[in-house]
C-alpha cells in the first residue's frame, strides 16, 4: 500500500479495490453451499460463514432453521449461548438442560432448555460425540495466565469476551454473558468429579446439526477450550451453515422421546399460541 | 467459650446470626475476610446460593469457572468460588459434608413443570425466591445464573446420567465459607418437595457470620 491516497477519490478507489478478496473465514453473501442435504434446496439456504479461530458470529435465526456447524480441520471449539430472540431474559440454561434430561452428555437427540421450561434448540445430528455442559469457556484471566495475553486486541482471544461482543450486538450486556455449552471439545467426569478434557485434535469434517425449536439469538465463539492442556493456543476455523427448516410436527420422535422433553416442546407450542 | 456446638471453631466475633425459615430466601452483605458458617440444622436441606460482588454486581457467581480452574466437578474444602470473570469471591475453608452440588441448579416452577409434571407450576421454588431477593437490590432475571447447592449431592455417572440423589447431610453438619471480596449472597432455602434434595420435607438453616 504505497500509492498516495491524499484525497477522498483516491481513499475511495482504494477501498473499492479490495472488493471480491476471498479469505477463509468471512460470509458468503449470498450465501453458497455446494454440500446441502439432498432434500433442502439451494434457495433454503440461509447463511454461510466461516468463523475464524478466535473469531466469534452472531445471528438471529428462525424457529424450524437448521444450523449445521463442521469443525473443518478438526481443533474447532464451539462455545454456543442462545437467547430466546423476542425476549432475551429467557436463555440457555445449562443446569436444566443437564438436570431435566438426567443426563449431561451432549448428543442426537438432546434438547438445549431455557430458564423459562421450553426447548430453545434440539441436537438432530452430530458425528463429534465430545462436547462439554460443565466448563464454560476462557476468560482474560485464564487466557493470560496460560499464554501471557487474552485481549480481543491481541493473538489469544478469550471465550467471554467474544461472548461479550456478540452480545452487544444485540444490545446484549455483561449480565447476558451466562454458562454456555462447547461443541466438538469435550469432557468426561471421573467417579470422583475430577473433569478429563477431550480435546483431540480430531478428524477434520467433524459435524453437528441443530433444530432452532423458537426463534432464537446464537452467538457462536471459536477460542480454545478452556482446559486445553496445549501449551500454545490453539484452535482452527469453525463452518456455520443454516437453511429453513418447518417447525418441529407433533410427530416428531425427539419431541416424544422423553416425557420431560415433550412438556417442554408443549411449552414451546403452548408459547407459540398466539 | 459458648457451649453452642454450631460455633464449634468459629474464631472472631459473631456479627449475624440468623434462622433462614424453611423454604424462604435470604440476602446479606458480607464483607471481605469474614466467615459465612451455614449450618444444616435438621439434615439434607439444599441450601441454594449465589454470589455478587458487591461492588459491581455484574461480576457474580460462575459454576463454570469454578469447576473450570479446579479440574473437579465436586466442591470441598479449599474450593475457591470463582466469579465470571475469573476472580475468587469466596472460599470454602472447611465442611463437615464431604462435598457439594454445583451442577444441579436451582429449582423453578418451569423446571419442575418440565421435571414432575403442568401440576407443580404453582409449587414454591427457588429461583422465585433468587428473584425475590434480587429484586430488591434491582437485580432482575437476567442475573439468576447457574448457582451451588450446599449439602445437596448430585452424581454424575460414566454415560452421563446424572440426578439428584439422597444427601449426604446430617443434622448439624456445617460449610464455612471465607469473603475473599466484599460479596452480597443470596441463598434460597430450597422447598423442592419432589425430589430427595430435602429429605422430601424442607428445613430451617442456620446463618452465621464471624468477623
Amino acid at each position: 500500500m504505497t500509492q498516495p491516497l491524499a484525497n477522498p477519490l483516491a481513499a475511495r478507489d482504494h477501498a473499492r479495490s479490495m472488493a471480491g478478496t476471498l479469505v477463509e473465514a468471512m460470509p458468503m453473501l449470498p450465501p453458497v453451499a455446494d454440500d446441502l442435504p439432498a432434500d433442502v434446496a439451494a434457495d433454503e439456504l440461509l447463511w454461510e460463514e466461516t468463523i475464524a479461530a478466535g473469531g466469534y458470529a452472531t445471528r438471529r435465526l428462525a424457529r424450524g432453521t437448521r444450523l449445521r456447524l463442521i469443525d473443518l480441520r478438526g481443533d474447532a471449539c464451539a462455545s454456543m449461548l442462545l437467547f430466546n430472540a423476542e425476549m432475551p431474559s429467557e436463555r440457555l440454561n445449562v443446569a436444566d438442560t443437564v438436570k431435566v434430561q438426567w443426563n449431561a452428555y451432549l448428543g442426537a437427540g438432546k434438547l438445549l432448555l431455557s430458564d423459562m421450561g421450553r426447548v430453545l434448540a434440539s441436537i438432530i445430528e452430530d458425528d463429534a460425540g465430545t462436547h462439554d455442559t460443565f466448563c464454560g469457556t476462557s476468560n482474560a484471566k485464564t487466557n493470560a495466565a496460560k499464554y501471557g495475553d487474552g485481549s480481543n486486541s491481541g493473538p489469544y482471544p478469550n471465550g467471554r469476551d467474544r461472548f461479550l461482543l456478540g452480545g452487544a450486538k444485540h444490545g446484549l450486556g455483561r449480565r447476558d454473558v451466562h454458562p454456555c455449552v462447547n461443541l466438538f471439545k469435550g469432557v468426561t467426569i471421573a467417579p470422583d468429579g475430577a473433569i478429563v478434557p477431550q480435546v483431540g485434535p480430531y478428524a477434520p469434517g467433524r459435524s453437528v446439526v441443530l433444530r432452532m425449536e423458537m426463534d432464537v439469538i446464537v452467538i457462536i465463539v471459536n477460542c480454545p477450550h478452556v482446559l486445553d492442556p496445549r501449551e500454545d493456543w490453539t484452535v482452527t476455523p469453525l463452518r456455520a451453515t443454516a437453511w429453513r427448516g418447518p417447525a418441529t410436527p407433533e410427530n416428531d420422535p425427539i419431541r416424544n422421546a422423553t416425557p420431560e422433553g415433550l412438556r417442554a416442546f408443549q411449552n414451546v407450542e403452548d408459547y407459540f399460541r398466539r | 467459650m459458648s457451649d453452642d456446638p454450631h460455633l464449634s471453631g468459629l474464631s472472631g466475633t459473631i456479627v449475624h446470626d440468623v434462622i433462614v425459615p424453611a423454604r424462604a430466601p435470604w440476602l446479606h452483605h458480607v464483607a471481605a475476610g469474614r466467615i459465612l458458617r451455614i449450618v444444616d440444622l435438621e439434615g439434607n436441606q439444599a441450601v441454594d446460593f449465589l454470589l455478587y460482588s458487591a461492588q459491581d454486581d455484574a461480576e457474580r457467581y460462575s459454576a463454570q469457572d469454578t469447576v473450570a480452574a479446579q479440574g473437579n466437578l465436586f466442591l470441598r474444602q479449599g474450593t475457591v468460588l470463582r466469579s465470571n470473570e475469573g476472580r475468587p469471591m469466596m472460599t470454602i475453608t472447611a465442611t463437615s459434608v464431604d462435598y457439594h452440588d454445583t451442577i444441579g441448579g436451582a429449582c423453578s416452577c418451569e423446571s419442575n413443570m418440565l421435571r414432575y409434571g403442568h401440576h407443580t407450576k404453582a409449587e414454591h421454588a427457588c429461583v422465585e425466591n433468587f428473584l425475590e431477593a434480587n429484586l430488591r437490590e434491582g437485580r432482575g432475571k437476567r442475573d439468576i445464573v447457574s448457582n451451588i447447592n450446599f449439602f445437596m449431592n448430585v452424581p454424575v455417572e460414566e454415560d452421563g446420567a446424572l440426578g439428584i440423589v439422597d444427601g449426604i447431610s446430617a443434622p448439624g453438619l456445617t460449610v464455612d465459607l471465607r469473603a475473599e471480596m466484599d460479596v452480597i449472597v443470596v441463598v434460597s432455602n430450597c422447598p423442592q418437595i419432589n425430589n430427595p434434595c430435602n429429605g422430601f420435607n424442607p428445613t430451617p438453616v442456620r446463618m452465621i457470620v464471624s468477623a
